[in-house]
């Protein structure tokens, strides 16, 4: 397996969605690949990097919803 | 108040939504706005679009109120109808052409290689984003990425829709979706690694 194709296999392979010759091929490559190694920490980091900054945990998550909006909503209920 | 509604009693919070009492109206605007906000926010990227999404949502939340099925939670069900009036709305506004995510995919060398040598990151993305302003970048670059690939991103990889539902309301193949998420990860990727410390060769 060429980098090209470990890239390309890299969604089935964090999701799991593998067969199982072709994960082998896909770790095997990686115990002999530093740079796709490092290509799949950081592949995962990224995705966990957009669960945490937008996430339930999130700083953005406003508490509540502004006061104005809540009167705008219940005010077009009534059109 | 002589009467306060429980908020942890669905079922009857739900009859008095159907029995248009104004109260519960008020109600569940104020338990889910604002996570309903932020979803809109995600998905369409400015904050007065969001605030139209989100009013547009309650409506038709509450124009569909015979629709809601007991089984189901509330919270759950009005989060999808906003990724629904948020993904409307994105369709009918006017956009600039989208640009190409093309340059930031990686790029091979004729032998298979990458042609990039990958930095480490200089910390856990867990550990990094303990700062707020590294959430705001990543928040920021999210925002960034074009419409179509951003989409698909919120959905699977922050909403937790799976693939099947992701592609059903992009009207999307299921393929097309994941080639699409694929490639909005790695070009997320690669716009947050000169920030994390790797990417500068």
């Amino acid at each position: 397996m060429k980098c090209r194709e470990l890239a390309e296999f890299l969604f089935d392979y964090v999701s799991g969605d593998l067969a199982v010759e072709r994960r082998e091929h896909f770790e095997f490559h990686l115990t002999k690949c530093g740079n796709c190694h490092e290509y799949l920490v950081q592949y995962q980091m990224t995705i966990k990097a957009g669960k945490i900054a937008c996430g339930e945990l999130s700083d953005e998550l406003p508490a509540n919803i502004p006061e104005d909006l809540v009167k705008a909503v219940l005010a077009a209920r009534k059109l | 108040m002589a009467r306060a509604t429980p908020v942890d009693d669905e079922t009857a919070l739900i009859a008095q939504l159907r029995a248009g009492d104004e109260a519960a109206f008020e109600q569940v605007v104020r338990l889910y706005g604002g996570r309903l906000l932020a979803v809109a926010r995600r998905i369409v990227g400015t904050e007065e679009d969001a605030r139209d999404v989100v009013q547009d949502a309650f409506l038709n939340a509450f124009r569909s109120l015979d629709r809601f099925e007991g089984n189901a939670k509330l919270s759950t069900w009005l989060h999808r109808i906003a990724v629904n009036a948020a993904l409307m709305r994105l369709r009918t506004r006017k956009r600039k052409p989208e640009q190409s995510i093309d340059t930031f995919l990686p790029g091979f060398q004729e032998d298979g290689h990458f042609e990039e040598r990958f930095q480490s990151w200089e910390e856990p993305v867990d550990k990094a984003l303990e700062r707020a302003e590294n959430r705001e970048l990543v928040r920021k670059q999210i925002d960034a990425l074009p419409d179509s690939y951003r989409t698909v991103l919120v959905l699977r990889d922050i909403e937790g829709l799976d693939t099947e539902e992701t592609a059903r309301m992009l009207g999307l193949s299921v393929n097309a979706t994941k080639i699409r998420l694929h490639r909005a990860r790695q070009a997320l990727r690669t716009m947050l690694a000169p920030h994390f410390g790797g990417a500068r060769s």
